[in-house]
């Protein structure tokens, strides 16, 4: 590696961009395929919505693709090999599946208001089932995605769509 | 039964390459070459965990549901290198926080592996 001596950090890290301590927007232009937003830090600040899938907005559709594919797979293979044992949950896992890849999709778009429905129908849809499973257990023979509030999941699904509109209402803000 | 002892590395060394990518990603810096070889190292041992488990079908044992233990090895292939990408295309701490979340999961994924193995959950 090439001892630049402009670099005033000592890393070991070629072509990277370390965030600064009072960043807390880190959406610093990479080299790669970013779109050319600005940070918006004091004083950079542009008008109009940011996009949805930079900076923590990637790590929210990355996690949101995992569990899309997570939900899906399992509701396939619920469906597909058991579906009489229990309907209603495997039909709630499809569900899920599906707002789970809706909500990928806009969010990594940036599509703001479709993404917005997609996250509540999300919260909704587990707060829901979360309730439905604890009252009544008989109801839901199987586990959903979202049974007990997402506990199979680390509690993933129900803190997943909160982080969601959060994100959104702050990268709404102009 | 799939060997313990490469379920076991596995899940120490992603623990490990997690804990790395979460300090890195709380140093507020985006993930190196050391992280990517890191994670590269864990990959590998999944690949020996994938084909130990073919060997294993290969020769007629079979998991409790085939069609899931399938799944999940499918699941475990793809988490890491999807991962990096997607760090790599988020050259800050977020995309360090994506390479920690991969590893976390790919430890998470074996256990349940095991489990649909034995049929316990």
């Amino acid at each position: 590696m090439a001892k630049s001596a402009s670099h005033p950090e000592p890393l070991d890290r070629p072509a990277q961009k370390p965030d600064g301590p009072g960043d807390t927007a880190s959406t610093n232009p990479g080299p790669l395929d970013r779109p050319a937003h600005k940070p918006d830090g004091p004083g950079g600040r542009i008008p109009g919505p940011r996009p949805t899938n930079a900076g923590p907005g990637r790590v929210l559709v990355a996690v949101y693709g995992l569990f899309a594919l997570a939900a899906t797979a399992r509701a396939a293979v619920q469906i597909a090999t058991k579906f009489h044992e229990a309907p209603l949950a495997y039909l709630l896992s499809a569900l899920a599946g599906v707002v789970y890849i809706l909500a990928t999709v806009a969010l990594a778009r940036s599509d703001r208001r479709f993404a917005v429905l997609c996250c509540s129908v999300e919260l909704v849809g587990v707060l829901a089932v979360g309730t439905a499973s604890v009252i009544d257990r008989g109801a839901f023979p199987d586990a959903t995605v979202w049974s007990g509030y997402g506990q199979g999941y680390g509690f993933v699904p129900l803190v997943l769509p909160v982080l969601g509109l959060l994100w959104l209402r702050r990268t709404g803000r102009a | 039964m799939t060997p313990h002892g490469v379920g076991t590395a596995i899940i120490v060394t992603a623990l490990l390459a997690a804990a790395w990518c979460l300090v890195t990603t709380l140093r507020k810096h985006a993930i190196g070459i050391g992280e990517l070889i890191a994670m590269g190292v864990v990959q590998a041992l999944v690949m020996a965990q994938i084909v130990i488990s073919v060997v294993h079908l290969a020769q007629g044992q079979r998991p409790q549901s085939l069609v899931t233990f399938v799944g999940y090895l499918v699941a475990i292939f793809v988490i890491l290198p999807a991962a990096g990408v997607l760090a790599r295309l988020e050259p800050t701490r977020w995309g360090a926080l994506i390479a920690t979340i991969g590893c976390a999961v790919v430890a998470v994924l074996i256990v349940r592996l095991n489990q649909v193995w034995t049929g316990v959950g």
